[in-house]
């Protein structure tokens, strides 16, 4: 080695861990990259893409969902999510939020079964969504038929359950929200909001 | 596959990205420089030069621009802490080659308070100094449209590009040692689309097309702000480096330097720029450097490098490593 | 919203005050940049913080949290003293001219009718004079001293550039700066658009707040056209969709009414519904009422609803209080008198006032039953976390069961954005795991819940077993059939009412919207203003033709919106008498000498004509309205309220804290704070690095904004040794929180009253779950009060005090 560094040189850089190993694959007399000039694969190529809107705030941002096939679930995986361009609102654009949205979807803190916590414990456990919606259920029919007020005090029929309440999302379909008010309306139960407020 | 129907350079970032195969027009037959004498395209592919137009009068500081980059390029930035500023991470990182930067401004001259917000990241200069600096045959790579690249695999982790940034851009990784920066997501301008920051831009503060189109529409936008009362607003652009193709819109384009010190007149540093004959070798000695102890360390028989470049390597190697200004990822 | 994000384009100005649209709507406020950038609109931000909206603004005034009443009113004052009116339109279209009753009058703050002891109003005084003729009577000139226009001179009259300033605390030269720059809006060729949300209306007067921009909108003639309006963002993605279906307390979907214990029959129910114009030759639209409501209880009960049963009117519950809102609830929970809660898509130990409050209601349901995509803190309220979520888990009794649920990505259905576009989405992915869809989920409860009366019997069970549920997977509704339940269908074959042989609808079809229902029980309809969203046409929600001729951004082939897919509201009023555009340059509907025509669907009847029928079809009067009548819990016009912790005294009335007829209960007036003990005002909001406490489980989000900070002023720093970055304690009369101190000259100290005020910024993203650090919430401080007339918690204007933290205790 001609090149004379200083040794303190030297061992700084060696010490940062410098890989040498491209070197023997470098044709190194020549001074020439191991490696022609490439761009990164484009990623989207051959995915499903699916259209839909953002979640978050109510600018509705069209977005398209790029997905593969996972082999190990056998589902698709949605491993990118870009803007629309063909959406008049955003033009393809997103905010913060909305071109991050493949973590919400593939978040580890997804769920991904019925849980159960029982009087005074300090953990949750699986249920099964059978056992879940039983429990559910019975729970609503003794509430209910224990404390369903059909008449007020001076008479008249009210048909009301007030010991029950139901918060309803902020972003579920307008399709889930009918079958939701249908059923909790059903029921009797007024204690009934949405997230129009908070 | 199919043959890109783009096959110069795209217009604009405002469309949707193709999925079915396409060719891209982006390798090396379109280099025009590469770092340390590696392989230039003997005629390269005449692509029109592309811009990226940050307007800082447009930009909320939403970080959307961050976020898609961090998105698109899959890279993994740690969640951090919060330490009293509006700048998450703190510093651009070996993950995160874009920053939103903010700066608090009382104007003197309007006696009005200014919110100053700037996207920081790699300017792609038409002279790079990073380019210039560094000593690996092929790791940073100019095409014709003006985009610089790193080429990972052929980066020895040196930190000279680091260095030979008059904008302070590059970073190292901790991990694998290579550096990182913007590359103007030269995957997706290779297919026809813009970068994924333009794209996903909210206000289109960041615009992308070509270099005349953006220069064009900046000085459209330089109208539009001196019609409101900012008479030094112009184009930041600047000729030190050759002019950049990631260029500025500012309102006080008279004071780059309150927008979080945009250097007022960027320049090739001085040992980079008076050190171009002997690159090549200095390359090699990097190299030999890097490979001390490998069996490969004897091929390194050969140099005409002269002890002063010996010395300039030896300080830029020091200035490298020194902790004072690590060239490494700063957290 | 009246208007559309994309109209935004068409505006000349903007004021952003009581919102932040840059920050929390980015790709929306898209529409504001590209006015200025194309059109030279300029933007206006009031804020009691220099935002990042302020950021890219022409000009910004601070305002002290609370006080916005006292701006509105001062702008409304100082276009009349400078005749900055758009006078047709005020003449014409507003209820100027209309003459109220004598009795009705205002005094130290409060309106005529107050009764201290029930803290509501007697409303009888806050009305017109109805002349022989039934109509109210009016005084064209607006010279009679009893007209609204002359009312509304004399209540503004006190709000002078003087008054902006002591009690806003924005200095008068800005405030003048600003109404100069609205006042050019007057002209007919001139607009102003305003973007409002949650700024505004998280106050105890919020509605108020709403209404005094609405009437500054009105007097400048800027509702109806292209480029103005009232706009007000939506906080989240399906909230409009939610409201319109009526998943609240108190309403029927399409913002019809659930029943009070007033109205026991539906004869009764029906009679103060009856809607008779106010005004000659008035459209008066809600005069169709019982069409929607047969239709409504027909989608609900099918052959159970009859005509004989009153169309099972005694299915609906009748409620003895005005709303079973969530403050209610909560605080029926904390008197032990709540036991099942269900939170879809919902995190109430974050997002409701007085998280301890809350944390004590929880603990003493026995059941709570959540449905998420996502971990909330809420279903595990009961665990501990330390500091940031100290319970005691063996002391809570609730039983907790948490479902699964889909995301957007997974699911296929419409969502309604803020400017009322119903836009079908599809899935691109299937649950992870055993996570189920929302529908599949709320199937499975009604369904057992079913079996268990038809099995067992019990307590009124007519209205559970006789619900309309003819899905072709009962277990499993799909989108479309829930879809075209609410578009509504003909029963029977439905008839042209001007001519008997011409059938509009065939007997099993879809109705084209809901012009085709009827009141005798032969259509059913879910949603009468989703009426037209997929009918035999198809889904007209899908709808993708982004085309815009002459680019008037209203894309009216792009998906569908509400009512009847037109995409601006009141677009009559953006043609003069005669039916011509005000702005030629902006037409948006016109008169052709026979019919309405234009870029939207005209809100009118097609063949009203211009010089006979008024503009505001839904209302009784045919226009708008300055002075609300008793429509409004706390008063016909806007007066300024403090918030109910203040700094400062009512300059009207000393003795009156916060909004006098606000919801607030008895058990709550204790945990109220005052300013010897809590100096500084805080205020709470977003980030736009995150969408409320979802994106904290997203690591990008979490990595673009970590940690939970607060933001105070340089000088407040000073004064209390706090360092920026470092650790500081902010505490209210309900709670305390820990948070990084983010110190900024965007955050001024203001002089109100003599006083100096600070204001301390807290955010509002972080929890104790998911990739972010780990935090709190403003809902530790913020105060169980809420809106007179909507009960939104009071979170945009609360006292605090603030030190620097005792060593490194948390994060």
């Amino acid at each position: 080695m001609n090149i004379d560094l200083s040794r303190r040189s030297f061992l700084k850089l060696a010490g940062a861990g410098v890989a040498a190993t491209s070197l023997g694959a470098m044709g190194f007399g020549e001074a020439e990259a191991a490696e022609l000039a490439h761009v990164r694969d484009f990623k989207l190529v051959a995915t499903t893409e699916a259209r839909n809107t953002c979640p978050y705030c109510s600018v509705a941002c069209g977005v398209i969902l790029y997905s593969r096939k996972d082999e190990q679930t056998g589902k698709n995986r949605i491993f990118h999510i870009e803007g629309d361009a063909d959406h008049p609102t955003n033009r393809g654009t997103l905010c913060p939020k909305g071109a991050a949205l493949r973590g919400f979807v593939n978040a580890e803190t997804r769920l991904t079964q019925p849980m159960i916590r029982r009087a005074g414990g300090t953990a949750f456990e699986p249920i099964s969504w059978d056992d879940a919606l039983n429990k559910i259920a019975r729970t609503m029919k003794d509430d209910r038929d224990a404390n369903f007020m059909t008449l007020n005090e001076v008479g008249i029929p009210v048909n009301r359950w007030t010991t029950a309440g139901f918060l309803a999302a902020s972003a579920t379909t307008n399709e889930t929200a009918w079958a939701t008010y249908k059923v909790v309306r059903s029921m009797g139960i007024v204690g009934f909001d949405n997230q129009a407020r908070v | 596959m199919t043959v890109s129907p783009m096959m110069d350079s795209p217009r604009t970032a405002a469309a949707n990205p193709p999925v079915q195969p396409v060719q891209g027009n982006m390798g090396q037959a379109a280099v025009v420089r590469s770092s340390a004498g590696g392989p230039v395209a003997a005629e390269p592919t005449a692509l029109t030069p592309v811009a990226k137009l940050i307007d800082v009068s447009k930009c909320i500081g939403c970080k959307a621009c961050q976020s898609a980059c961090v998105e698109w390029n899959d890279t993994h930035p740690e969640i951090g802490a919060n330490v009293g500023v509006y700048e998450n991470p703190l510093d651009l990182t070996p993950d995160m080659y874009t920053l939103m930067r903010f700066a608090e401004y009382d104007n003197p001259d309007s006696g009005d308070f200014e919110w100053l917000i700037r996207k920081d990241g790699c300017m792609h200069c038409a002279e790079p100094g990073c380019l210039t600096a560094c000593p690996a045959p092929g790791a940073i790579v100019q095409y014709s449209n003006g985009i610089v690249d790193f080429i990972q695999e052929n980066c020895i982790g040196c930190g000279y590009c680091v260095s030979g940034c008059p904008f302070d851009i590059p970073r190292l990784g901790r991990a694998d040692h290579k550096a990182y920066k913007c590359t103007l997501c030269s995957d997706r301008v290779a297919v026809g689309q813009g970068p994924a920051c333009a794209k996903a831009c909210p206000t289109k503060a960041i615009t992308f097309g070509t270099k005349d189109d953006m220069t064009a529409l900046a000085a459209e936008r330089v109208e539009d702000l001196k019609s409101r009362g900012y008479d030094n607003a112009g184009i930041y652009d600047p000729e030190g480096v050759g002019g950049t193709h990631v260029m500025y819109v500012l309102h006080h384009a008279d004071k780059p330097g309150i927008y979080n010190d945009l250097p007022e007149n960027p320049q090739i540093a001085g040992v980079v720029e008076n050190w171009k004959g002997p690159t090549k070798t200095f390359g090699l000695a990097a190299m030999g450097l890097a490979a001390v102890g490998s069996l490969v360390m004897g091929l390194m028989t050969r140099s005409d490098v002269e002890a002063e470049d010996e010395q300039r390597a030896a300080d830029m190697v020091d200035r490298a490593a020194d902790p004072a200004a690590p060239p490494e990822e700063q957290v | 919203m009246t208007n559309s994000w994309t109209d935004i384009k068409n505006t000349d100005l903007v004021i952003v005050m009581g919102g932040n649209a840059a920050e929390a709507h980015p790709c929306g406020f898209k529409w504001v940049t590209e006015a200025k950038h194309h059109r030279g609109a300029k933007l206006i931000v009031v804020d009691p913080r220099f935002t990042r909206t302020a950021s890219v603004s022409d000009y910004y005034a601070p305002i002290r949290p609370g006080t916005d009443i006292v701006f509105l009113m001062a702008l409304i004052r100082y276009m009349m003293e400078n005749d900055k009116i758009q006078w047709d339109y005020v003449r014409n279209y507003t209820n100027a001219s209309l003459i109220v009753k004598d009795e009705f009058g205002w005094k130290d703050g409060l309106f005529t009718g107050y009764d201290e002891e029930k803290r509501d109003y007697d409303k009888s005084s806050w009305d017109y004079v109805i002349g022989e003729d039934g109509y109210a009577e009016v005084d064209p000139t607006l010279e009679n001293p009893r007209c609204v226009w002359q009312l509304l001179r004399a209540h503004v009259d006190a709000y002078t550039p003087e008054m902006v300033e002591r009690v806003c605390g924005t200095p008068s030269d800005r405030f003048l700066k600003i109404a100069e720059m609205i006042g050019e809006c007057s002209s007919p060729t001139k607009t102003m658009t305003s973007m409002y949300a949650l700024g505004w209306t998280q106050h105890s007067k919020g509605a108020q707040n709403i209404r005094g921009m609405a009437m500054l909108q009105l007097i400048l003639g800027n509702i109806g056209v292209r480029g103005g309006g009232m706009n007000a963002l939506r906080g989240h993605s399906n909230i409009q969709g939610l409201t319109d279906i009526g998943l609240m307390s108190n309403l029927i979907p399409g913002y019809l009414n659930i029943p009070t214990e007033k109205e026991p029959s539906w004869e009764s129910y029906m009679k103060s519904r009856a809607f008779k114009p106010l005004r000659p030759n008035q459209t008066s639209y809600w005069q169709n009422y019982p069409k929607f409501m047969v239709s409504f209880m027909k989608a609900m009960w099918g052959d159970a609803a009859t005509k004989e049963n009153d169309w099972a009117y005694n299915y609906l519950p009748k409620l003895d209080v005005p709303t079973y809102d969530v403050l209610r609830m909560f605080e029926l929970m904390d008197q032990g008198r709540c036991n099942l809660y269900f939170c879809q898509g919902f995190n109430p130990l974050l997002a409701f006032p007085d998280r301890g409050k809350v944390t004590r209601s929880l603990s003493k349901l026995k059941l709570l039953v959540t449905m998420d995509p996502l971990e909330t803190e809420t279903a595990r309220f009961w665990e501990n976390h330390g500091e940031h979520n100290p319970v005691d888990s063996a002391a809570i009794q609730t039983e907790v069961i948490q479902l699964p649920s889909s995301c957007f990505a997974e699911d296929e259905g419409s969502l309604t954005n803020s400017g009322r576009w119903l836009q079908w989405h599809w899935p691109g992915a299937e649950p992870p795991g055993d996570a189920k869809l929302d529908t599949w989920i709320m199937a499975q409860i009604f369904l057992r819940v079913r079996d268990l009366y038809l099995k067992e019997g019990g307590v009124f069970p007519d209205p559970i077993v006789n619900l309309t549920w003819d899905y072709a997977d009962p277990n499993d509704p799909t989108a479309e059939e829930l879809a075209k339940e609410m578009n509504g269908r003909a029963l029977e074959d439905v008839t042209d009412p001007a001519d008997q042989a011409k059938v509009l609808a065939a007997k099993g079809k879809l109705v084209k919207n809901f012009t085709e229902l009827r009141d005798d029980g032969s259509t059913s309809c879910g949603c009468w203003i989703y009426s037209g969203c997929w009918n035999e046409d198809g889904n007209n929600m899908a709808r993708r033709d982004n085309s815009d001729p002459d680019e008037t951004g209203a894309y009216a082939n792009w998906s569908w919106s509400w009512p009847v897919n037109r995409r601006t509201l009141y677009n009559r009023a953006s043609a003069d008498l005669a039916g011509n555009p005000w702005d030629p340059e902006r037409p948006l509907i016109w008169w052709t000498g026979e019919k309405w025509t234009g870029y939207d669907v005209p809100d009118i009847a097609p063949t009203a004509k211009p010089d006979e029928v008024g503009p505001f079809i839904m209302n009784q009067e045919g226009v708008s309205r300055l002075f609300t009548r008793g429509m409004m819990r706390d008063g016909p016009f806007p007066t300024h309220m403090e918030p109910f912790e203040s700094p400062m005294a009512n300059v009207f009335n000393a003795k009156m804290r916060g909004n006098p007829v606000a919801r607030l209960f008895e058990s709550d007036v204790a945990h109220l704070g005052d300013s010897t003990e809590f100096p500084f005002v805080a205020t709470s909001y977003r980030l736009t690095e995150h969408f409320h406490y979802w994106t904290k489980h997203n690591v990008v989000n979490a990595s673009l904004q970590p940690e939970f900070f607060v933001e105070i002023s340089e000088e407040l720093a000073a004064e209390r040794g706090i360092t920026r970055g470092g650790q500081v304690r902010v505490w209210s009369k309900r709670g305390e929180v820990w948070a990084k101190a983010l110190v900024t000259k965007r955050i001024k100290p203001m002089i109100c009253d003599g006083k100096t005020v600070h204001v301390v910024g807290i955010p509002l993203h972080w929890g104790f779950v998911g990739a972010a650090r780990k935090g709190w919430g403003p809902n530790s401080l913020t105060p169980f009060v809420g809106d007179a007339n909507i009960e939104t918690p009071e979170y945009k204007a609360f006292l605090v005090n603030i030190e620097p933290a005792v060593g490194e205790a948390v994060s």
